[in-house]
């Protein structure tokens, strides 16, 4: 068994034994099965999922890290929201928010700003992109 | 024995004051409450990501990255975290002495908090700049502070930056602590590790500590690890300090409730004392008057 946690700066998110995780590596996706040799991979926002007793499960994540050893996943992100979190209409919001500031930078923005903004487009993409999979 | 209205007047005052205090102690309470919640939470993500950065630093060996150079002498530039406000016990003085202890005549002072950076210009040190956070403290305020400290850094003005807060340790302690934010050093990560560790750790996670494989590269992962690191240093220290302020706070307002309360049974019993003898005095007066006339 594969032992998978995700931590975030505000919480730890999930501790639990699971089966197999997907992650969204910085170069595709990584699929991580138990003795998986150790790794440390950046990863982009989208969706983490996970097999539990059988049901597959899935996450909203944020940019961060994952580090892989035999036994254990450990995920570092900035953002994990489950699709029952999710609150559609606010996410669309926050997505049209950035998408907005984006837009209306100033002609040399500073690019620490423009990094940021996209970071929290990417978020509210990726949570979007899985509420409204779910729905499907 | 002090006049009846006198002790009157101050059991008033004792009363209001410690109505005050017991006020300020309720609302420690609750803030207190949250911080602890949140300094304690970060806990683990730095613990993780120190844990990661250890293990990068050993694998990628040679290559130097700007942020790990080590650089000998010349100045230091030291971030020290205080409160807004007092009434909070022997937090600030401890910080304060702390401080002294360990800078010297190369140490400039950047400041988050009112109370030590008056402190620190009464006695003329150079202080770069100051900021404000909120309480409670968002990951976005921590940002501003990382990127300041970062380009002093890596603009070669300062060899070394270190940060002076209050570290949280339990409701009735906190200890005054110095810590080195950069250049990051193997042997700090390791020193930290162990002060915010308490999960266990196997020795077999260590043997493979040597061994992991980085997606992208080793460089990239770095590249994106380091920031992130920084700010989540100064975050989590920031946090700390909260969850310290409003602990020594409570307690420190406990004990003045608790003073007052018992001045108040004092002067109490002082104020019963006096009107008993002011009877008797009474008393005996009417019956010298009463003799007299007989």
């Amino acid at each position: 068994m594969l032992h998978l946690e995700i931590v975030t700066p505000e919480k730890k998110i999930f501790s639990d034994t699971v089966e197999d995780v997907y992650l969204p590596g910085e170069e595709g996706e990584l699929g991580i099965l138990e003795l998986h040799a150790a790794l440390v991979s950046s990863l982009k926002a989208g969706e983490l999922r996970y097999l539990k007793d059988g049901t597959v499960n899935e996450l909203a994540i944020g940019n961060g890290f994952a580090e892989v050893t035999q036994k254990k996943v450990t995920v570092l992100t900035d953002m994990a929201v489950g699709e029952e979190e999710i609150d559609e209409a606010s996410a669309e919001e926050a997505m049209k928010r950035a998408e907005k500031a984006l837009a209306g930078l100033p002609v040399g923005h500073d690019p620490d700003v423009v990094a940021r903004l996209e970071v929290a487009l990417k978020q509210s993409i990726a949570q979007l992109n899985l509420k409204r999979k779910k729905q499907m | 024995m002090a006049n009846l209205r006198d002790i009157r007047r101050r059991i008033k005052s004792v009363k209001s004051t410690s109505q005050i205090t017991k006020a300020m102690q309720l609302v420690a309470a609750a803030k207190m409450k949250k911080a602890q919640d949140q300094a304690l939470a970060g806990r683990e993500y730095a613990d993780e990501l120190n844990k990661v950065l250890i293990n990068l630093e050993a694998s990628v060996g040679d290559e130097t990255h700007p942020l790990l150079e080590e650089r000998e002498g010349g100045k230091t530039l030291m971030l020290v975290i205080s409160t807004d406000k007092g009434l909070c016990g022997g937090l600030n003085t401890n910080l304060l002495k702390k401080v002294r202890e360990e800078s010297d005549e190369n140490t400039h002072f950047v400041t988050v908090g009112r109370k030590l950076r008056t402190s620190l210009a009464k006695t003329k040190e150079t202080l770069v700049a100051d900021f404000e956070v909120s309480d409670p403290l968002p990951f976005s305020e921590a940002r501003p502070i990382a990127k300041f400290l970062t380009d002093k850094f890596l603009s070669g003005d300062y060899n070394r930056i270190q940060v002076a807060f209050t570290k949280f340790v339990t409701t009735l302690r906190q200890d005054p602590w110095v810590s080195q934010l950069l250049t990051i050093e193997a042997d700090t990560l390791a020193e930290k590790r162990s002060y915010e560790t308490y999960g266990e750790e196997t020795d077999k996670e260590a043997a493979l500590a040597h061994d992991y494989i980085f997606e992208p590269s080793p460089e990239a992962v770095f590249d994106k690890l380091l920031p992130l690191y920084i700010n989540f240093q100064v975050y989590q220290m920031l946090v700390e300090a909260l969850a310290s302020e409003h602990s020594s706070r409570m307690v420190a307002m406990k004990s003045a409730t608790d003073n007052a309360e018992q001045m108040v049974k004092d002067l109490t019993l002082e104020y019963n004392k006096a009107r008993q003898a002011a009877i008797t005095s009474e008393l005996l007066e009417i019956t010298t008057a009463q003799k007299a006339m007989e």
